[in-house]
C-alpha cells in the first residue's frame, strides 16, 4: 500500500465499507446498550454525570430555600443533614470526577488519532458501575435514608450504628463501588495516553489535554486507594464492630480523617486539572496561535500533582496536631499556589500574544479564571493555620470551596460544552443563549458565594439547618439564596439550549478553525474514530501540516483498512511514539454490563447485611471476570500485518511492550497504595498508644512463627511463578506447567499460614484495635494470595487450552507482575505483624 | 576546568537518557523529604514528646534533598541546551523531545527547591510539640 494506492476511489470506498461494517454499533432495544465504542459510552457517561449534577444542584436549591430566612422550618434538621451530605458527595463522586472521565473517554481517542482507547470494554464496565452505584446513592434520599454525616463522613458519629443508620453504609459501599470504576478509568486513560498516540506524536507534541489527563489519572491511582482502605476499616467497624475509630477500644477517629483527606485533597486537583485542561485546548484556538510556554504547563500539571499530596492536613488544622506538623502542610499549601498561578499566566500570555476571537467558550474561560482566582486567594488565606482556626467550619470555607469549584471545574466545563458540542453532535450551540447563560451564571455565582465570606466571618457555622435572627446574617443569607436561584436559572438556559440542539442545522467541520487533531471529526460522524491514523509533525497539525485533513480522510496515513474484519488501533512507544504493535480491540459485549451488575450486587447486598447473597454476587463477579478475560490476549491468525507506507507491525506482544501488562502494573500500583493505607493504620496506632502492641487476653499474638512461615511460602510461590515464566519462554512448557501447579499449592498454603497466626493466638478483633488491625492486614494479604491462586490456575488453564504458548506468553508475564506485588505485600504484612511487636 | 573538559562533561550529560522517570526526580525528592519531615515530627512528638533542635538527620536530609534536586536541575539545564534547530522546540525530533523534557525537569527542579525550603522553614521557627 503506498500513497498512490489510495488515489483509487474504489479502493477507498471498499476500505470505508469494511471499516463501517467492523465498527457498526449493535442494535436492538437491549443490545444497543452493550456498545463499547468510546464515543457512545463517553456520551452516556457525560449525560449521566450531567444528570447527577442537576440532581445535586436541586438539593442545594432546597438548602438555600431553607436558609433564606432565619428560623425557617421548610425542611427538618435531619433532612437538611441528608441534603448537604448528598449534595457534596454527589457533586464530587458522581459529577466532578466521572465527568472528567466521561469527557476524556470521548475526547482522548480523537485527540490521539486512535480508533478507540485500548480497553473499550473496561470503559463500558466503568460506566455501568458508575450508573448503578450513582443511582443507589442518589436514590437513597427518596427513602429518607440518605447519608447524613457530611461528605467526609467523620467518625465516631458515622461509625456508631445507633447514631448513623443505613445512610453511612450506603455512602461507604455505594461510593466504594464508584471508586473502583474511577480506578478502572484511570488505568484506561494512562495506557491510552502513553501507548495509543499516533506515530510521530512524541511527548513534546502531545496535546496539553492529554498531559493533564495523564497526570490526573496517575493522581487517581494514589489518591483513591487510601479512601478505599479507609472504607474497608470503616465498614469493618460498622458491620463487624472492629473498633478502628473508637477511642474506648484503642481506636482513633483521626485515622479516618487522615485517610479521607489523603484522598480528599488531591481530589480537589483531580477535578480542577481536567477542567483547566479544557482551557489549554480552548485558549490556543481562540488566540489563533500555539500555546506559549508548553513546558511551563507541564511543570504546572506535574508540580501541582505532587504538591497536592502534601496538603491533606490543612483540612485538619483544628484537630490539635502539633503546630510544626501543621506548619509543614501550611508550607506545602502555599507552595501549590506557584504552579497554579503559572498556568493561569501562561493562558493570559497566550491570549496576549494572539489574535483573540472573542467566542462563547472563551467567555466562559475568562469568567472562570476570574472566579477561580478569588477562590485561590482565599485558599492562600485558609492555608495559614491561625487564619484557618478562625474560619474553620464557617461559611467562609463554603465560599472558598465554591469559588474554587465553580471557577475551577464547573465554568470551564460549561466552556468546554460550548466548545466541544460541535465535535460530538456536529451542531453548534446558540451563542446568544450561551452568553446570556454565562452572565446569569457569573452574577449568580458571585451573588451566592461572595456574601458567604462575610456570613462566615460573622460567625455562621457550616452544616447547620437554620440560624437565629440575632446573628445578623439574614440579609446576607437572603442574598445568597437569591443568587443561587439566579445561578440555577443560568443552568436552565444551558439545558434549554441543549434541548433545542437536535432541531438545529449541522455546523461546518472544525467550526472554530482549531489546530488540534480532535477537530478532524466530521459532522456526520462515522463510528470508526479516525479514517487513517496520521503521522504527526506538529502540536497543531491541522494548522501546520500540509493537506493534513485531506490525507487523513483519503486514508493516506496508517491503518486505513480493516482487512481482517477486526477493530484495531496502533500502539506506539511511550517517549517517541514509534509504531510498535497493532492491537485488536474489544467488540460490543454484554459481559462488562454483567460484571458491573454482579459487582454492584456485592456492594449493595452487603449494605443490607445480606452476606450470603453478597457472597453469591462475588462468585458471579469472579465468573464474569474470568469469562471476560478468556477472550483477551488472543493469539492472532498471523504474526504481523502491514499498516501502510511499508511498515509491518506485530499483532501480539507480551511483557512491558503490551498494553495489558501496563494495565496490570497500574492496577497493582493502586492496590499497593490501598495496602499502604492499611499499613499506615497499623503504625498510626503504634504512635497513639504508649504501649503498642498491648498485652492481655485476646491481644497477645500473632507471634513470629506463622507470619514467617507465610512469608516464606509466598516468596516460594513468587519464585516458582518467575521460574515458570522463564521456562515457558525457553520452550519448556511442561516444566512451566509443573511449576505453576506447585506454585498454586504453595500460594494456597501461604493463605492459610497467613491466617493461622492471628487464629491460633486467639486475637479478638472486637476487643481492641490492635487485634483488629492485625486481622485486617492478615486477611488483606490472604485475600491477595487467594487471587494469586486464581491467577496461577487461570494461567495453567490457558496453557493447557493452547491459548498461551512459549511465544504468546502475555498471561504469565502479567500474573508475574501480580506476584511481584503479592510478594511485596506479604513481606510488609508479615514483617509488620510478626516482627514489629518484638522490635518495638 | 579547561574548555575541552567542560565540553566533554556537557556531552556526557547530554547523552544521558531523558524520560518521564527523570522528569519526576525533583518532585519525588520533595515528596520523600516532606514525608520524612512529617513522620519525624509526628513520631517524635507522639513517642518522645519533643524533638531535637536541628537534629543532624534533619539537616543532612534537607541538604541531600536540595543537592539531588539541584544536580538533576543542572543536568536538565545542560540537556535543555543541546544544540539543534532554533526554538520553540516543537518539532517531532528526538532532540526537541529531549529538550522539552529537560526544560520541564529544570522547571520542576526550581519548584522542588522552593518546596523543600518551604518544608524546612518551620523547623527553624518551631521548637516544640505544642
Amino acid at each position: 500500500m503506498s500513497l498512490h494506492a489510495q488515489d483509487d476511489a474504489n479502493l477507498r470506498a471498499a476500505q470505508e465499507e469494511r471499516l463501517r461494517a467492523v465498527w457498526k454499533p449493535p442494535s436492538g432495544w437491549f443490545f444497543r446498550w452493550t456498545d463499547v465504542n468510546n464515543n457512545r459510552v463517553g456520551m452516556w457517561y457525560t449525560l449521566t454525570a450531567f444528570g447527577f449534577m442537576l440532581f445535586a444542584g436541586v438539593l442545594a436549591l432546597i438548602m438555600r430555600a431553607q436558609l433564606a430566612v432565619p428560623a425557617n422550618d421548610l425542611v427538618t434538621a435531619s433532612t437538611f443533614n441528608q441534603l448537604f451530605t448528598l449534595h457534596g458527595s454527589m457533586m464530587m463522586f458522581l459529577f466532578a470526577v466521572p465527568m472528567f472521565e466521561a469527557v476524556s473517554i470521548i475526547l482522548l481517542p480523537q485527540l490521539l488519532g486512535a480508533r478507540d482507547l485500548p480497553f473499550p470494554r473496561l470503559s463500558a464496565f466503568g460506566y455501568w458501575s458508575f450508573l448503578i452505584g450513582g443511582v443507589f446513592v442518589a436514590g437513597s434520599i427518596f427513602f429518607n435514608v440518605a447519608p447524613d454525616g457530611g461528605w467526609f463522613m467523620y467518625p465516631p458519629f458515622t461509625t456508631r450504628t445507633d447514631l448513623a443508620g443505613l445512610g453511612a453504609d450506603i455512602w461507604m459501599l455505594g461510593l466504594s463501588f464508584i471508586e473502583v470504576s474511577s480506578v478502572a478509568a484511570a488505568v484506561e486513560l494512562i495506557v491510552g495516553v502513553l501507548k495509543c498516540r499516533p506515530p510521530g506524536m512524541r511527548l513534546n507534541l502531545m496535546p496539553l489535554y492529554a498531559w493533564y489527563i495523564l497526570v490526573v489519572a496517575v493522581m487517581i491511582l494514589f489518591a483513591f486507594p487510601p479512601l478505599i482502605a479507609g472504607d474497608v476499616l470503616f465498614e469493618l467497624e460498622r458491620l463487624l464492630g472492629w473498633p478502628f475509630f473508637d477511642p474506648a477500644k484503642g481506636g482513633d477517629p483521626l485515622l479516618w480523617q487522615h485517610l479521607f483527606w489523603i484522598f480528599g485533597h488531591p481530589e480537589v486537583y483531580i477535578v480542577f486539572l481536567p477542567s483547566i485542561a479544557l482551557f489549554a485546548m480552548i485558549v490556543p484556538t481562540f488566540s489563533q496561535r500555539h500555546i506559549l510556554g508548553y513546558p511551563w504547563i507541564v511543570l504546572a500539571a506535574v508540580g501541582t500533582a505532587f504538591l497536592s499530596f502534601g496538603l491533606w492536613v490543612h483540612h485538619m488544622f483544628a484537630t490539635g496536631l502539633p503546630k510544626i506538623s501543621l506548619a509543614f502542610f501550611s508550607a506545602a499549601s502555599e507552595a501549590v499556589a506557584i504552579p497554579t498561578g503559572v498556568q493561569i499566566f501562561v493562558f493570559i500570555a497566550t491570549l496576549w500574544a494572539g489574535r483573540v476571537v472573542f467566542s462563547t467558550p472563551l467567555l466562559y474561560c475568562l469568567g472562570a479564571i476570574a472566579i477561580f482566582v478569588i477562590g485561590g486567594l482565599t485558599g492562600v488565606m485558609v492555608a495559614v493555620a491561625p487564619f484557618d482556626w478562625q474560619a474553620h467550619d464557617t461559611y467562609f470555607i463554603v465560599a472558598h470551596l465554591h469559588y474554587v469549584l465553580i471557577g475551577g471545574t464547573l465554568m470551564p466545563l460549561f466552556g468546554g460544552l460550548y466548545y466541544y458540542w460541535p465535535l460530538i453532535t456536529g451542531k453548534k450551540l446558540s451563542d446568544r443563549m450561551g452568553r446570556t447563560a454565562f452572565w446569569i451564571l457569573f452574577v449568580g455565582a458571585n451573588l451566592t458565594f461572595f456574601p458567604m465570606h462575610i456570613t462566615g466571618l460573622l460567625g455562621m457555622p457550616r452544616r447547620v439547618f437554620t440560624y437565629p435572627a440575632e446573628l445578623g446574617v439574614d440579609g446576607l443569607n437572603l442574598a445568597s439564596t437569591i443568587g443561587s436561584y439566579l445561578f440555577a436559572a443560568g443552568v436552565l438556559v444551558i439545558v434549554i439550549d441543549l434541548a433545542l440542539s437536535p432541531k438545529r442545522a449541522k455546523a461546518p467541520r472544525n467550526p472554530w478553525n482549531a489546530g488540534t487533531l480532535e477537530w478532524l471529526a466530521h459532522p456526520d460522524d462515522e463510528d470508526w474514530g479516525i479514517r487513517s491514523v496520521p503521522l504527526i509533525e506538529s502540536r497543531y497539525p491541522i494548522w501546520d501540516q500540509r493537506d493534513f485533513v485531506a490525507k487523513v480522510d483519503e486514508g493516506r496515513f496508517f491503518l486505513p483498512d480493516a482487512e481482517e474484519g477486526r477493530r484495531e488501533t496502533i500502539i506506539t512507544t511511550t517517549l517517541d511514539a514509534r509504531p510498535a504493535q497493532v492491537i485488536r480491540l474489544g467488540t460490543p459485549s454484554v459481559i462488562p454490563m454483567i460484571t458491573a451488575v454482579a459487582l454492584g450486587s456485592v456492594f449493595i447486598l452487603t449494605t443490607y447485611h445480606l452476606y450470603w447473597l453478597a457472597l453469591g454476587g462475588a462468585v458471579a463477579t469472579l465468573a464474569a471476570v474470568l469469562v471476560w478475560l478468556w477472550s483477551t490476549a488472543e493469539i492472532p491468525e498471523k504474526p504481523e500485518k502491514p499498516i501502510g507506507h511499508g511498515i509491518v507491525l506485530p499483532l501480539y506482544r507480551s511483557g512491558p511492550a503490551a498494553p495489558g501488562w501496563w494495565a496490570m502494573f497500574i492496577t497493582m500500583l493502586a492496590d499497593a497504595t490501598a495496602f499502604s493505607g492499611l499499613v499506615f493504620g497499623y503504625y498510626f496506632f503504634w504512635t497513639v498508644h504508649p504501649n503498642f502492641p498491648p498485652s492481655g487476653p485476646g491481644m497477645d499474638g500473632p507471634g513470629a512463627f506463622w507470619p514467617m512461615v507465610a512469608m516464606a511460602l509466598t516468596l516460594v510461590s513468587w519464585a516458582t511463578t518467575v521460574a515458570a515464566r522463564e521456562l515457558n519462554a525457553r520452550g519448556q512448557v511442561g516444566a512451566a506447567r509443573a511449576l505453576l501447579s506447585l506454585g498454586l499449592a504453595v500460594t494456597l498454603a501461604s493463605l492459610f499460614a497467613g491466617l493461622a497466626g492471628p487464629w491460633f493466638s486467639d486475637l479478638a478483633p472486637k476487643l481492641h484495635v490492635y487485634p483488629a488491625i492485625v486481622w485486617t492486614l492478615a486477611i488483606w494479604t490472604a485475600a491477595h494470595a487467594g487471587v494469586g491462586v486464581i491467577c496461577q490456575a487461570y494461567t495453567l488453564a490457558r496453557s493447557l487450552a493452547g491459548r498461551m504458548t512459549s511465544e504468546h506468553d502475555a498471561d504469565i508475564r502479567n500474573i508475574t507482575v501480580y506476584f511481584h506485588f503479592l510478594a511485596l505485600t506479604a513481606i510488609v504484612t508479615y514483617a509488620t505483624i510478626g516482627l514489629f511487636p518484638s522490635a518495638s | 576546568m579547561s574548555e575541552e573538559h567542560q565540553n566533554n562533561l556537557a556531552a556526557r550529560l547530554r547523552s544521558r537518557r531523558v524520560t518521564l522517570w527523570t522528569l519526576i526526580v525533583p518532585p519525588t525528592v520533595w515528596a520523600v523529604h516532606f514525608m520524612f519531615c512529617y513522620l519525624w515530627v509526628a513520631v517524635s512528638c507522639a513517642k518522645l514528646g519533643g524533638f531535637a533542635r536541628f537534629p543532624v538527620a534533619f539537616v543532612i536530609g534537607t541538604i541531600v534533598a536540595l543537592a539531588i534536586i539541584i544536580a538533576s536541575g543542572a543536568v536538565a539545564f545542560v540537556q535543555s541546551r543541546t544544540p539543534g534547530d532554533p526554538p520553540p522546540h516543537d518539532e517531532s525530533t528526538e532532540i526537541d523531545r529531549t529538550r522539552f523534557l529537560a526544560t520541564a525537569t529544570l522547571l520542576l527542579a526550581g519548584l522542588s527547591v522552593v518546596g523543600v525550603l518551604f518544608t524546612a522553614a518551620p523547623a527553624l521557627m518551631l521548637t516544640d510539640c505544642r
